[in-house]
Formats: structure tokens, sequence, C-alpha cells
């Protein structure tokens, strides 16, 4: 199938095979609406994307991945928000781009999956339509051309019998071919970076290794790089080149994803591990969770946000928080890391 | 040990009417349609299966808050599907069932203390009210003040803890557990996986978990069954069925589910089903799997639906040629997005 | 704030448990009820809060209206002052004046609060209760009863509510009753649809099917289950619609229906008879105008802030 790059709207340009191509330093998102108390969603997030590369934000509810993604996206509301920090694509400034410059990037440098395409959907438009928007906006093709490129992109992604799809509403389409149409918007205009934000979580588990085998195709085809936001370590091990564990919001471990699988350092990323049950872990063996809930944080400002549910708490984690540093070849937020043999013990079935 | 819940035939199917006027019934969405299986006391029986298989309705149906349009279904010697009025609802003491959402499940304007103590009082069963709050707090892990709050006061882990503390409060022998756990944070999810293991052990309760995550229903199941559009495709042995699955959706949804282990990952053979699952109203002919498996063999796949039959002592698996394909004398075969997506319809 | 100290590492049992929640168990034993936490929140919306003045404001001088004013209502003592051409503004005697008929214009209006929340009140009960019935009875019992009562709403419902009342209020004579049962009659479809509505999204929730499962009978998930949860929106629908239901008293007496005795004190009334005195006592009407736009706005405004602290969705 052959994939022509149109020329009319051409993408930013790469500055060098070196550079990364996002780059986010420090960002801090806080909400807090006339008198309530702030929130600091996100803090001290900082991490590079290069070009091709596959990169995994791991987090559960509340760890602040989403909103990463989306201030990074610029769709975070701007009311009652405020958002620090830098974050660059490519060596230009996002957060400080006009609405009208970012909608051009959006989509067309940077595109976004997100979690329930039943909502990202328009449900009164027609597939073909939603599809045909975008080629419109960003290419300037013409009706017949844009119709022609949008059945080529659903057979891309999969989806049989596509002229017959593109007249059909997103109701008509199971979850995993929504999933499909949403991905095929996304790489319409095949940005350079792909941001996935829990793709497949509302999806069945077959579903999710057809739609994850597709992303995983797609992206190689196109070079483009992958930001994966999930909480499901698996995705991630079968995905990822790097790995960015988040709690409360901040990033607790960085890593390739080979360090931080064969040794994870921080008790968070341990536990984690060793409490997702398996299907290679013996059975009849008692899981072992992590206590307490992620409702129960000391607030960044006192301490470690994870020592209330912490093995390896000491004293020191209930006053003083720790800083993210780089410790070997991974960077660490934490005073009393796991040590070689406690890592193993989570490594090892 | 004998069977103390023991199903048979069992059938639950929902009339789709049309008209204007006279609602005429026009078909049925067959959302179970033939499941037979025994749980022996004091064992789980793990019930796994993707969006549409109908699983959940069987859980519902067990407990008759599902109709049964046919199929016996006996619990602790009686047959549940022909109970009605009063009976029914005090059989109901020896059930009960665990739901997915505990937000939901639990009524926002009732104090925890009301929640747990309404089915002792609705059936007319003396109790001390502190010591009883008190004791099944205690089970399941909750400090005595929480006895006055109300649901949303709770994080999501411990409203599925009340939730499982109502459903033990009238000491039931059969519990369903519907998705426990998949509404909650993965680091939550051991927590109330370990406490159903030891309430199982501690009160002698059988288990039914239904549940779409593999990895969950093998932790905490004695027996597994697959399902797949209303009928089960395979059953055995926990050990067993994980080891060697025989039934080619059984192989496909293992091979499916990511492993937090970046060299299992790399080096594991994906079985990717193509296309959607076809609609409950309109299953195919023959094997209902037929449509996606890619060890379909014409002759009898498309028309013979297969029965579940057991092909080693313990293990039974619903497909022709199951023997055939675990001994390799069938190869896989690529399956056309076309024909796997024949029968979808969006209803 | 205590947190326990995780157990030595090795397998874990589901006893070793979270501990307190930051914060909320600490503060108290009593748990917080919806109705404990809308109050919490009610008392810091300025909106609910001004809302609640104006109606406070209103019920109490409705109520304490003999002890406001040292004057009867409607007594038209001072006729001899009124002239065609003029009547008597602020004095000494009366703080804000007379009205056409020679009364004090204070304590009519005074007292119009008074006729205002009678109305108001008994017609929004009549609605509300046989509303209420009704819509549980549509929403509880199904079939041909509820297709039966819905069609009868339906048909009122295509009626503005002023004109529906209007006509009971037409057909059934011109007295203090028929006003409050026309009134009254014109909410019964608005209530009867809001029960029926939460009946019928209630019968497919989940703790439902769990007090269906627990075995608890039929009558008694109605009456501990559906209806609580369906209190809450009521008292907010009646609030708003007492807004309406003084705004349509005024208007009906305006209209000539209802209390016929002049004596009675009454703001719609008193709009009649402001008409054409218009230029020269423009007070006469922009006075009760005003108060019956300002009660009808207190009652929204707290109507509104009530719903919005009771709906679970915009808690924490």
């Amino acid at each position: 199938m052959s994939e022509e790059v149109l020329s009319t709207g051409s993408h930013t340009p790469d500055s060098s095979g070196s550079e990364p191509l996002l780059s986010v330093k420090d960002l801090s998102v806080t909400f807090g609406l006339r008198g309530k108390r702030a929130v600091r969603a996100v803090d001290e997030v900082s991490f590079d994307i290069r070009p091709g590369e596959h990169f995994g934000l791991v987090g559960e509810s509340g760890s602040g991945k989403s909103v990463t993604s989306l201030a990074i996206m610029g769709l975070l509301p701007k009311r009652g928000v405020k958002v620090g920090g830098e974050v660059k694509y490519a060596g230009r400034s996002l957060l400080d781009l006009s609405k009208k410059k970012m909608s051009e990037i959006r989509g067309r440098d940077i595109a976004m999956v997100f979690q329930d395409p039943m909502t990202s959907l328009n449900p009164v438009v027609p597939i073909g339509t939603q599809l045909g928007e975008i080629l419109e906006r960003h290419f300037g093709l013409r009706k017949q051309e844009s119709r022609d490129r949008s059945g080529d992109l659903l057979s891309r992604v999969g989806i049989p019998d596509p002229v017959r799809r593109l007249k059909e509403y997103p109701h008509q389409l199971s979850g995993g071919m929504r999933q499909r149409v949403l991905i095929a918007m996304a790489l319409a205009c095949e940005p350079r970076l792909l941001i996935a934000d829990e793709p497949t979580t509302a999806l069945d588990v077959t579903i999710q290794a057809q739609v994850l085998e597709l992303l995983k195709e797609l992206v190689a085809d196109t070079d483009a790089a992958l930001l994966m936001i999930t909480h499901d370590l698996g995705v991630v091990a079968g995905l990822c080149d790097k790995v960015t564990v988040m709690y409360g919001g901040r990033i607790v471990e960085a890593a390739d994803r080979d360090t931080l699988f064969e040794e994870p350092k921080h008790p968070y990323t341990g536990g984690l591990l060793e409490s997702i049950p398996r299907l290679d872990t013996p059975r009849g063996v008692p899981l072992k969770p992590i206590p307490g809930s992620p409702t129960q944080m000391l607030p960044w400002s006192e301490g470690c946000a994870f020592a209330p549910r912490c093995h390896n708490r000491l004293d020191v984690c209930m006053t003083d928080p720790p800083h993210l540093e780089p410790v070997g070849d991974r960077r660490l937020r934490c005073h009393n890391p796991l040590s070689a043999d406690e890592s193993a013990e989570v490594v090892s079935l | 040990m004998s069977a103390l819940v023991s199903v048979r035939g069992l059938k639950v199917h929902f009339p789709i009417r049309s008209g204007l006027v006279f609602d005429r019934q026009i078909g049925a969405v067959k959302a179970v349609d033939g499941v037979d299986f025994e749980i022996e006391e004091g064992k789980t029986l793990g019930l796994v299966g993707e969006s549409g298989c109908g699983k959940s309705t069987l859980g519902r149906a067990l407990l008759r808050l599902a109709p049964v349009t046919e199929g016996s279904v006996v619990i602790d010697g009686v047959d549940v599907a022909t109970l009605k009025g009063e009976a029914l609802r005090n059989k109901r003491q020896d059930m009960q069932m665990v739901f997915q959402d505990p937000l939901a499940s639990l009524n926002p304007r009732q104090s925890v203390s009301t929640i747990l103590t309404e089915p002792l009082r609705a059936h007319g069963i003396a109790y001390d009210e502190k010591t009883k709050v008190k004791d099944l707090l205690e089970k399941v892990g909750l400090p005595s003040s929480a006895a006055q709050k109300y649901p949303h006061e709770f994080s999501g882990g411990q409203r599925q803890r009340i939730g499982i503390a109502r459903a033990i409060a009238m000491e039931p022998k059969f519990v369903i557990a519907d998705e426990p756990v998949s509404a909650l944070d993965v680091s939550i999810q051991a927590q109330v996986l370990n406490l159903l293991e030891e309430l199982q052990k501690d009160l002698g309760l059988t288990y039914l978990v239904i549940a779409h995550d593999l990895a969950v229903v093998r932790h905490v199941s004695d027996e597994v069954a697959v399902m797949y559009l209303g009928g089960i495709v395979e059953q055995a042995d926990a050990d067993t069925l994980y080891a060697e699955p025989m039934h080619p959706y059984t192989k496909a949804l293992m091979s499916a589910v990511p492993v937090p282990d970046p060299a299992v990952e790399a080096r594991r053979e994906r079985i990717l089903l193509t296309g959607d699952l076809p609609s409950p109203a309109n299953p195919p002919a023959g094997c209902r799997f037929h449509t996606r498996c890619p060890f379909r063999q014409e002759e009898r796949c498309d028309t013979e639906r297969p029965a579940l039959l057991e092909v080693s002592p313990g293990h039974k698996v619903a497909c022709h040629y199951a023997k055939e394909i675990a001994a390799g004398a069938i190869q896989p075969h690529a399956v056309a997005p076309e024909e796997a997506d024949l029968t979808f319809d969006a209803s | 704030m205590t947190i326990p100290l995780p157990p030595s590492r090795g397998p874990m049992t589901g006893a070793d448990l979270e501990g307190p929640e930051s914060g909320a168990f600490e503060e108290s034993e009593r748990g917080l009820s919806l109705w404990r936490g809308a109050w919490h929140r009610l008392r810091r919306n300025p909106t609910a809060i001004i809302g609640a003045l104006i109606v406070l404001a209103f019920v109490i001088i409705a109520l304490a209206a003999p002890l406001l004013t040292q004057y009867e209502p409607g007594s038209a003592q001072w006729s001899g002052q009124v002239t065609p051409t003029s009547v008597p503004g602020p004095s000494a005697e009366h703080l804000l004046g007379l009205d056409r008929f020679g009364s004090d214009l204070y304590t009519q209006l005074i007292f119009g609060a008074r006729q205002s929340l009678i109305y108001g009140v008994v017609s929004t009960a009549i609605g509300l209760t046989v509303g209420s019935l009704l819509g549980i009875l549509a929403g509880g019992l199904g079939g041909w009863v509820d297709t039966a009562i819905m069609r009868v709403v339906d048909i009122m419902l295509s009626i503005p509510s002023l004109l529906l009342a209007v006509s009971i209020a037409a057909v059934l004579g011109q007295n203090a009753y028929s006003v409050m049962i026309a009134i009254g009659a014109a909410q019964v479809p608005i209530f009867a649809r809001l029960l029926r509505g939460s009946m019928l999204s209630q019968n497919k929730s989940d703790y439902v099917l769990a007090a269906n499962s627990l075995g608890i009978r039929r009558s008694r998930i109605i009456t501990g289950h559906v209806v609580p949860n369906s209190i809450g929106p009521t008292i907010v629908q009646a609030t708003l619609n007492l807004a309406t239901a003084i705004i349509e008293v005024a208007a009906l007496s305006f209209l000539g229906l209802g209390e016929s005795d002049p004596a009675v004190a009454e703001w719609g009334r008193m709009l009649v008879a402001a008409q054409d005195r218009f230029d020269a006592a423009p007070q006469l009407a922009i006075l009760p105008g005003a108060a019956i736009a300002i009660t009808a706005l207190g009652f929204t405004l707290f109507g509104e802030a009530l719903r919005e602290a009771l709906d679970p969705r915009t808690r924490r």
C-alpha cells in the first residue's frame, strides 16, 4: 500500500538526529479554584523522548500520568490551571504557543489516542467525515482525495470493507474497531510523536492484543516516537524501550525497560511487580499486595508520598522529600531503595 | 466432597421485540446457551471470558437476578431455577454476590452499619448490632469506626471490602464474585484477592469467580471454565488449563495477556484473533468460534456445534479437533478479516 | 495523623490494612451522610446563602406579619386621602404611603407575603403529594398503569402551566381554594415525571440489584432504597416550583381569578390595582412586583444551590 507523503503542510523540521524530539523539563500542573486548596497534580516531571523511541509512562489512578500528557498537548483547561516548566517539541516551546499554532501542531506533528473511543468520536458524524476533516485541515485535500485517503487509512488499520465503514457512525462499530479508527485518525498526518493514553484499557484482552500489535506496526512503519501511558506493566514490557514510573504526581523511577524489570529499585515499582497476579507465577502462593491505598499519600512537601505504604520506610522518609537523582543507569527518587537481594526477590518467580 | 452447585442445560435468552403495536418477538439474544458445570463444596470455579460471552449473565442467572429460560441450577440440593416468591427469597440467604462496582452496589444513603445489617433484618435473623457489625468489619479488615460512615467516604478497595462483608453477613454457602477486582487499582487488587481466599478458608465458602483477567482467575481458582458467546469452550483444573490449553480460543486468550517481563514478552508467540465477537443475537452456525478460529476445518466446524467433552481426566473441551490440534496434526491458518467480521452487528 | 507501620516483608493477608484515611476518619465518629455533606457545601456557597436569606426573610415576614405592622390589612381606612390623580406617598404614619384603596401600602405588602406563602406552599404540597404518588405507582408497577399515567401527564405537560392553572381555576370558580388546587394540579405532572424517572433509573442500579440479591422484599426496597434516594431531587424540585407557584398565584389574581375579597392583601391584585395609577404612583406596581421577583429569585437560587450540593457527582 503506497504511503505518499503529502506535500502541503510540512512537518516542523527535525533539527538534528541527536536532539530529543520531545523534551519535558520540570513540568508542573497545579489545579486550584478560587480559594480551594491548590492541588499539585504533577510536579518536577522531566523526561526526553528521542525520535522513534517508545516511551512508557506508568502509574495508577492519581499518579498524574494523564494530566502530564494533557499538559504536553495543551489540552488542559485554561482557567484554574497553572502549568509550569518547559515542554519543547523539536526545539520549539509548546507551552507558550498560541491556540492557533498549537492546534496546527496537534494532529500533524503530535497526535493523541485516548482511552475511550466512544467519547473521543463525535457520535452524530460519520467516521469518514471525521477522518476527512483532519486530512482536509492539515493537508488541504479536496473531498474526493480525502475520501480515498481515508479509505486507505482504514484498511491500513485493519478495518475490512473500508468504503462502507466510511459512511457509518461510531455506534455501529465495536469498541476495538472504534479504537482502530482513532488510531487511523491519529496517524492520518503521520505525526512524529504519538501519545497513547490508556488506549486499550477499555478493550477486551484479545482485542487489546490486536490493537497493541497494530500500534507497534504502524509506529515502526512511520518511524514515529511513541509515548504510551498506562497502568499495565505487561503492556509496557512488550512495547516500550524506556519506562518511567510515577506516583503522586512525581517521577519515582525512570530507566531503560530491561533495567527496570530486571532490577527494580524503587519500593513502589517492586511492590507493583510483586503484587500483580501473573500467568507464569506459581499458584497457591498468596499475593504480596502493597498495603494501604493510593489515597494514603503524604504530601510531597512533607516527605515521600509513598512512605505510608512503604516497607523500606525510614524515619527520614516521613520528614524529608527525596529528590530524583541519577543512580547508575537510572533516575530514582528514594531514600532507601531496594537492595540487590530485595530486587532479585521481587523478580524471581 | 460433593457438589454444592450443579448446573445443567442452563439457557438465558432475552427476547428481542419489535413492532409498532404488538411487540412481537423477532429473535433472542442468547446470552447463555446451554451450560453445564459443577462446583464442589469449598472449592472455587473461575469463569473467564471477554465481554459478550455471557459470564456475568450466567452469574446473575444462578442467583435468579436474571431470568432462567431453561435448565436447572441446584444449590445445596435445591433447584433454584424453579423457586418462586418467598421460597426464593429465603433461599437467598445461602447464595450471595459480590459486585464489580463497589460504589454503585452500595446505597449511598445508608451507613455501613445499616448496609451490613439490612439483610439480617430482611430475613428475621436475630443479631446484636454492635457485635455483629464489628465482627463483620474485622473479618474483612476494616476498623470498627467504619460502621457509622457512608460509602463515599471510603476508597475503592475499602468499599469492595464492605461489599464482601455484606455478602457474608448471612453466612451463605455459595458466593459469586462478579469481577471483584476489575474496578480497583492494580496495587489494591492483590489485597482483595487475598481477602477472598482467606474468607474461603475460614468460612468454608464455595466460590464462583467471574473475571475477564486470566491472571486473576488463575490465582484464585481450583478449576477454570472459559466461556465464548454463551457456551463453555474449555474447562479444567487451573494448573492443567494454563499449562495445556486445548481450545483454540483459550490458546488465543492466553497468548494475548501481557506479562510484565520483557524476556517473556519477547519470546512468546502471539495468536492474534481477527475481527470482533459476533453478536449473541445472531451467533454463527455450527461451532460458534469457527468464524475466527485459526484451526477451523470446514467440514465439521461450520455446521456442527461441538459438545463439551472430556478429552483427558478432568479436562473438557468443546472442539471437534482438540486432540489433533494438541498433537500438532493441524496447522493454524490466517483468518481473513472479512470472514471474521461478517456477523458483527452493533446491537 | 497516625500511620501504621507495614508489617515485615512476607506474605500479606487481607487483614493487613489500609490505615485510617488521611483526615476523614479522624474528624468524626459519625459519618458524613449526604445531607450533612450537602449542608457543609451549602454553607460555603454564596448563592445558597443569599437565596436562603431571602427565603428566610420571606417566611419570617409572612409568618410574623401582624407583629410587623400596627395596621389591619385591606382596611381602606384612609381612602379619603386618595384622589383620582394622586396617591399619598411615604409619610410619618405610613412608611410606604397608601395604596389606591386607602390602605397602608407597607401593611399590604407584608400581608401579601403571607398570602403568597400560604398559596405557594399549599399548592406545591398538593402537586408534590399527588404527583409523587402517581410517579411512584407508574415507576413501580409499570405496564399499563405506567402508560396510562404517563399519557395523562404528557397531556398536562403539553399545556403551558399558567394556562392550565387558569383553565382549572376558571372551572372551579373564583375563590381561594380554586387557585391553590389549580396551581397544585399544574405541578402534578412535573413531580410525577420526576419520581417515575427516579424509580426507573434506580431499578437499574446496582444497589437495587444487590438489595434484591440479599432477599430484601420488593416493598422494602422501594421504601427503604428507592424513595430515600429520590427525596433530594424532589425537594429541589419543590423549592424551584415554589418560586413558580408564587409567580403564578400573582398572575392568577392579576387575571382576576382567585380571591375576590378586596380586603385580602395579595401581591398580584396589588399589581392589578396599580395599573391605572402608574404615572402618578409607580411605587404601587414596582413594590409588589419587586417583592414577587425577589422572593421567586430567592427560592430559585436556594433550590439550584441545593441541587448542586446534593449531586453526588460534584462532591469532593
